[in-house]
């Protein structure tokens, strides 16, 4: 063997004996969210909204369910087509146990989204899925309680569209916030915390 | 180089040599994957009152598999906006991440209302692994 390479070779082995050596490590536990989660559980702020099936709109309503809160509006283009599609996937993943995951979409266009406009926007990509109306005081006071930004943005037309914040809320049966997923996130990414929500 | 210059440079050269067969191929062990931040008491006052001393980073640096994961505590005496979500006082926010990419988050407790979190790939070449520690050794003895 050439020495002068050995001279080099071995402390560089060395090192990475010393390394193979080294612990191998630990998987993060399944039971973890893909979710933000928040610390300590609080109840989810009560909103006083109207739904689209006519009936009051509040997260006591939904008490017993797993709940998944969302604000948009349906003449948006972009964000919120693509939320609803993951939902309704996700719903449809879960099985049987979707009956007890509610989705409810709240309005943030309250001069455009009726009761009915709501219903067959949200009917279009899952019947199940609720949505809140109410008037422009009323959803304020929804958008302070959980942090939603709106901003208008009108077109040189006159037209309009609406950026606004586009987090799910995940609410669990007993009423609680317990996390929340950033816009984005496949379906099976809410599967998995579902999974979670509905077993607890 | 003189024999004699040899027996001093040979074992600085084997250690240099084994130090980073260590740091190229050892597997980074952290012994939590969350980096902590927290908004101080009395932050909202301090805004309204006009100090834009900045409290938390403006960009917020993190590594799948290292440290992917961020947690803030709210320890202000009002509720305030973080990312996708709203703390209330007292309250912890846990928001892991998958994917490496940078995240733009509005954050009530920046004068500029705008956190960046830059999500880097896991350091899995050792070439990375050997950059990623040299980098943490250069940031723990800058503060």
């Amino acid at each position: 063997m050439n020495v002068k390479l050995a001279r080099f070779a071995l402390p560089l082995l060395l090192g990475i004996g010393v390394a193979a050596a080294a612990p191998p490590r630990l998987s993060p536990p399944d039971d973890l969210f893909k979710a933000g989660t928040l610390s300590p559980v609080m109840p989810a702020p009560e909103l006083a909204l109207s739904g689209s099936d006519g009936k009051p709109f509040s997260i006591a309503r939904f008490r017993g369910k797993v709940v998944l809160l969302a604000f948009g509006f349906s003449n948006c283009g972009e964000v919120c087509p693509i939320t609803l599609a993951t939902l309704a996937a996700a719903r449809k993943k879960l099985g049987a146990d979707a009956a007890d995951v509610q989705v409810a979409y709240v309005t943030v266009d309250p001069e455009r989204d009726t009761a009915a406009q709501m219903k067959k926007f949200l009917g279009s990509f899952d019947p199940t899925f609720l949505g809140g109306v109410g008037t422009r005081p009323q959803l304020e006071a929804a958008y302070r309680d959980y942090g939603i930004s709106v901003n208008k943005v009108t077109n040189a037309d006159g037209s309009y569209t609406l950026g606004h914040s586009s987090s799910i809320y995940m609410i669990d049966r007993a009423g609680g916030l317990r996390a929340v997923m950033p816009y984005g996130h496949p379906a099976d990414d809410f599967v998995h915390d579902l999974k979670i929500l509905l077993r607890s | 180089m003189s024999r004699r210059a040899w027996i001093l440079v040979a074992p600085l050269l084997g250690a240099l040599l084994a130090g980073l067969g260590w740091a190229g191929f050892t597997p980074i062990q952290v012994s939590s994957r969350e980096a902590l931040f927290e908004i101080p008491k009395g932050t909202y006052a301090r805004r309204r009152a006009g100090d834009l001393v900045e409290i938390l980073p403006g960009t917020i640096r993190l590594t799948l598999g290292v440290k992917d994961v961020l947690l803030i505590h709210n320890l202000d005496e009002v509720p305030q906006t973080f990312g996708p979500t709203i703390m209330m006082p007292g309250q912890s926010f846990r928001l892991p991440f998958e994917r490496a990419a940078s995240y733009q988050f509005i954050c009530t407790a920046h004068a500029s209302g705008q956190l960046t979190i830059e999500v880097e790939p896991e350091p899995v070449t050792p070439w990375a692994r050997i950059h990623w520690r040299a980098r943490q050794w250069w940031e723990n003895h800058k503060k």
